[in-house]
C-alpha cells in the first residue's frame, strides 16, 4: 500500500521487482513433478494468502499448511478449562483476542463474557499483570498460548510478578514447542512432505540447531524464513536449489533476525519458569510427548491450574471437524466436509477457522477465489470446471 | 471415519449453495448478544437481517443504507433521515472526542444519502457521578463541530442512569437533510465497469482510538480523521451527477464498505492494494498489531462508485476539497463473482477481501 515513510524490513521485502525475479527463478527451477512443501508456521500461511502468493507459483508446487498456528492446535478440552476458570467468581480472565471466539464444548470465551464472566483481551501478558496490580482484590488469570515465540514474554511476566510480589496473578499455561510437532508429522503414516519452510519467529528464540534432525534423519530440506512475500519466495528458491544439488540441510533465509544459536536470554527465562510436560494433547495430532510447557513447581503460586479447579477433561472434537487432517496437511482446507458450509469464520466449528493464521480461515477469507475470475487451481487433483 | 475428499469443483459448488442460502436469509443463531454483533461486520448483518428487520414487521428499512430517504408530499425534493449512537471509549482521543464524532458521524450518514444536512438532535445518556468538567468539554466540542459544519442542533433529551449502568456518556444523534431533486444513490445502481474512488488514507480513526485506549507503548502521531463529509459528497455529486453510491467506511473499514456495496449490487469489485492510501504510522501500527488497515474504522473518508467516464472528474472534485487531497481511484466494479471483493496485492497475486467475522476493536465509535 502506498504510504509516506517506508517501513524498513517490510517494504524492501514486498518490492514487486524483487518478487517478480524470485517468481521467475522458481518457475525456472521447478520440476514438472509435484512438490509438497509445508510452511510450518501459521504466520507464513497467513502471509501466503494475504499476499496471494499461490497465484504466482507453478502448479507443481503445492504449499501444505503446517501445525504452527497457536490457536489452531489448542485442544477443545483446554478451552473448556479456560471457561471454567473464567467463570470463577471474582476472576478477571485475560487472553489474546484470537482466543475469544474459539469454541469449547460449551460456547466460547466471548459467550462467557456475554453471560457475565469478566473476560478481557490484552496484547501482552504484561498488560494482564498491570490489571492485577490495579485490581488487588480480584484474581487475574492470563491465558498463555503460543510456541517458543510467546513463551519468553510469559516467562518474563512471571518473573516480574514474583519479584513485585503480586499475589493475585496467575497463568493458565498452554505453551507448546514446535519441534515435537514437526517430528510427529514426519512420523505420521503416508507423510508426503518434500521440504519445509521453517518458522521464522520461533527460530529467533530457539535458533536453527533444533531443526538439524529434519535433514539428518528424514533427508528433507528446511529453510527458516521471514514473513514478507520476498522472504517466502526466496525460501522456496533455496529449497529448490537444495533439491537440484541433491542435498538436504538447514538453511537460514531470515538471517537478518534469526541467529543460529537463537536468543539465549529468552531461553534462559523460559527454563527458569517452565518445564516440559510429559505429554500434551494437540488438536488433531493427538498426544505428543514432551511437546508443551508447564510452570515449574517454584511457580506453583502463579499456576492457574493449581490455584483453580479445572475439569481437565479430554473433549473429542466435533465429528464433522477435520482440523486434524488439515493440520497434518493430508487434506486441503476446502476438502474438509464442513469447510465454508457449516464451518465459517463467523460460526467456526474448528480452530483452523478461527485464527487468521489458521489455514481454513486464511483460505476462506483470502483464498477462495483468485482474481482471474477462476476458482483456485487444484495442484494434484482434477481440474475444476 | 475418513471420507475421501471430494474434488474442488464439487466442494466449491457446495460452498456456493451455502453462501447463496445465507444471502437469501441471514439468520441470527446466537443465544445472546456479544460484542461481535456491534462490529459492523457479519455478526451485525446477522442481527440486522435475522432479528431487527423481520422483527419490525417489514418496516420500510433498507438494511444497506445509512439513511432513509422519504418523500415529502408532492415536493420534488425528498427528506433524508438517520440516527446513530456513540459509545466510543475513551471519550477523548487525538483528533476528536465523542462529541465531535456524534456530530460528524450523523452528518456523514446524511451525506452518503446525497442529502444536504439540515439539523441534528442530541440525546445524552449520562452516568451518575460524571464530572461536569468532562460534560462541559464534550458540549463545547459538539457546539464547535456543529457550527463548523453549518448543521445546528435543534432538539435534544437528557437521561441520567445509576453509576455502573453506562460508561460516563453515551450519545445519540439523529439527523434530517434534504435530498435534491434528481439525486438518487444506491448500491443497487452500481454497474460493472464503474470505478471505485476513495477520498484519502484509511485506518486513522480506529488506530488513533486504539492507541489512546490501550497502553500499547507504541509512539505514533496518529489522529482520528473525524470530519463532516457533506461538502465533499456534494462536490463529487456536482462533478459526477450519475454517481451510483457513496459510503463512509466506518466500523469494519473499507472492507465492510466495499462488501456491502458488492452485496447490494450483486456484483464484485477489485481494488489495487498499491493504490489504497495508508499513512506510514498507521501501517506500521497495523503491522505490529496484526491488523489490516482495510478493516479499521474511518470517520472522515468517502467511498464513491462512479461511472468510468466520470471517474477523473469525480477524482478532481475530491482532490479539490481539503478532506480529499489524497483521494485515489482504487479499483473497479466487476460482473463476477457476485457479492465479492478482491484485492490485487502488491506482490502481484490476488486475494479475497472479506468482512471481519469478529471485532478486533470494540467501542470505536
Amino acid at each position: 500500500m502506498s504510504g509516506t515513510p517506508s517501513l524498513r524490513f517490510v517494504d524492501e521485502y514486498r518490492d514487486p521487482e524483487l518478487v517478480r525475479s524470485l517468481v521467475a527463478e522458481i518457475q525456472r527451477r521447478a520440476a514438472d513433478a509435484p512438490l509438497k512443501i509445508m510452511e510450518v508456521c501459521g504466520g507464513h500461511t497467513h502471509a501466503i494468502y494475504r499476499h496471494g502468493l499461490e497465484d504466482l507459483l507453478p502448479p507443481s508446487i503445492d504449499l501444505v499448511h503446517g501445525p504452527g498456528c497457536p490457536v489452531c492446535v489448542i485442544p477443545m478440552g483446554r478451552i473448556d478449562d479456560a471457561l471454567a476458570i473464567a467463570r470463577h467468581p471474582g476472576v478477571i480472565f485475560t487472553t489474546f483476542g484470537d482466543m475469544m471466539r474459539v469454541p469449547s464444548s460449551r460456547g466460547s470465551l466471548l459467550d462467557a463474557k456475554a453471560q457475565g464472566a469478566d473476560v478481557r483481551f490484552v496484547y501482552s501478558p504484561l498488560d494482564a499483570l498491570k490489571i492485577a496490580r490495579h485490581t488487588p482484590d480480584r484474581q487475574v488469570v492470563f491465558f498463555a498460548i503460543g510456541f517458543e515465540t510467546t513463551a519468553p514474554s510469559t516467562a518474563a511476566t512471571l518473573l516480574r510478578a514474583r519479584s513485585e510480589g503480586v499475589r493475585n496473578f496467575s497463568v493458565f499455561c498452554n505453551h507448546v514447542t514446535i519441534v515435537p510437532a514437526i517430528k510427529a508429522i514426519l512420523d505420521s503414516p503416508g507423510m508426503q512432505i518434500d521440504g519445509f519452510i521453517g518458522p521464522g519467529h520461533v527460530s529467533t528464540i530457539i535458533g536453527t540447531q533444533p531443526f538439524a534432525f529434519i535433514p539428518a534423519q528424514y533427508r528433507r530440506p528446511i529453510v527458516i524464513s521471514g514473513f514478507e512475500p520476498a522472504d517466502i519466495l526466496q525460501a522456496l528458491v533455496m529449497i529448490l536449489r537444495q533439491r537440484e544439488r541433491g542435498t538436504a540441510e538447514v538453511e537460514n533465509q531470515y538471517a537478518r533476525v534469526v541467529r543460529p544459536e537463537g536468543n539465549r536470554r529468552a531461553l534462559a527465562v523460559i527454563g527458569e519458569t517452565m518445564a516440559l510436560r510429559p505429554y500434551f494433547e494437540w488438536r488433531g495430532l493427538g498426544f505428543i510427548t514432551c511437546s508443551a510447557l508447564k510452570l515449574r513447581p517454584e511457580f506453583a503460586d502463579f499456576d492457574a491450574e493449581v490455584r483453580f479447579e479445572v475439569p481437565g477433561v479430554r473433549v473429542t472434537d466435533p465429528k464433522a471437524c477435520q482440523c486434524g487432517e488439515v493440520l497434518k496437511g493430508t487434506i486441503k482446507p476446502w476438502q474438509c466436509r464442513v469447510f465454508g458450509t457449516a464451518c465459517t469464520p463467523d460460526r467456526p466449528i474448528g480452530t483452523c477457522m478461527v485464527s487468521p493464521e489458521g489455514a481454513c480461515a486464511a483460505y476462506f477469507n483470502y483464498g477462495r477465489y483468485s482474481l482471474s475470475g477462476r476458482v483456485r487451481r487444484e495442484p494434484t487433483g482434477p481440474t475444476p470446471t | 471415519m475418513i471420507t475421501p475428499p471430494s474434488p474442488l469443483g464439487d466442494q466449491l459448488e457446495r460452498i456456493e449453495r451455502a453462501r447463496a442460502a445465507r444471502r437469501r436469509r441471514y439468520v441470527l443463531q446466537d443465544e445472546w448478544i456479544t460484542l461481535s454483533h456491534g462490529s459492523g461486520g457479519k455478526a451485525s448483518r446477522n442481527l440486522l437481517d435475522g432479528l431487527l428487520l423481520p422483527g419490525l414487521g417489514g418496516a420500510p428499512l433498507d438494511g444497506f443504507d445509512d439513511a432513509a430517504v422519504l418523500p415529502i408530499g408532492a415536493a420534488p425534493a425528498r427528506l433524508a433521515f438517520t440516527t446513530d449512537s456513540y459509545v466510543v471509549s475513551p471519550l477523548f482521543f487525538p483528533g476528536g472526542d465523542i462529541g465531535s464524532l456524534a456530530v460528524h458521524g450523523t452528518i456523514n450518514d446524511l451525506a452518503t444519502a446525497g442529502a444536504r444536512p439540515l439539523a441534528l438532535s442530541l440525546g445524552l445518556i449520562l452516568e451518575e457521578g460524571l464530572d461536569v468538567v468532562v460534560l462541559r468539554r464534550i458540549v463545547e466540542s459538539i457546539r464547535t463541530a456543529s457550527a463548523a459544519a453549518g448543521v445546528p442542533i435543534v432538539t435534544g433529551d437528557t437521561k441520567v442512569v445509576n453509576r455502573g449502568k453506562a460508561d460516563q456518556v453515551f450519545i445519540n444523534t439523529a439527523g434530517v437533510g434534504v435530498v435534491p431533486n434528481g439525486v438518487s444513490l444506491s448500491g443497487a445502481l452500481v454497474q460493472p465497469g464503474d470505478r471505485v474512488l476513495l477520498s484519502g488514507p484509511v485506518g486513522d480513526h480506529g488506530i488513533a482510538v486504539l492507541l489512546a485506549r490501550e497502553a500499547l507503548e507504541i509512539e505514533a502521531d496518529i489522529r482520528s480523521d473525524s470530519a463532516p463529509l457533506h461538502r465533499l459528497a456534494a462536490a463529487v455529486l456536482e462533478a459526477s451527477p450519475q454517481t451510483r453510491c457513496l459510503k463512509d467506511p466506518t466500523r469494519g473499514g473499507v472492507a465492510s464498505g466495499l462488501n456491502e456495496i458488492a452485496q447490494h449490487a450483486g456484483l464484485a469489485s477489485a481494488v489495487d492494494e498499491g493504490r489504497i492510501p495508508v499513512r506510514g504510522d498507521v501501517r506500521a501500527a497495523c503491522e505490529i498489531l496484526g491488523l489490516d488497515p482495510l478493516h479499521i474504522a474511518n470517520e472522515g473518508k468517502l467511498i464513491a462508485i462512479v461511472p468510468a467516464a466520470h471517474a477523473d472528474a469525480a477524482l478532481d472534485a475530491m482532490r479539490s476539497d481539503a478532506l480529499g487531497t489524497e483521494a485515489a481511484i482504487i479499483g473497479e466494479v466487476l460482473e463476477s463473482p457476485p457479492d465479492m471483493v478482491l484485492v490485487r496485492t502488491e506482490a502481484g497475486g490476488s486475494r479475497v477481501l472479506d468482512m471481519l467475522a469478529g471485532d478486533p476493536l470494540p467501542r470505536i465509535c
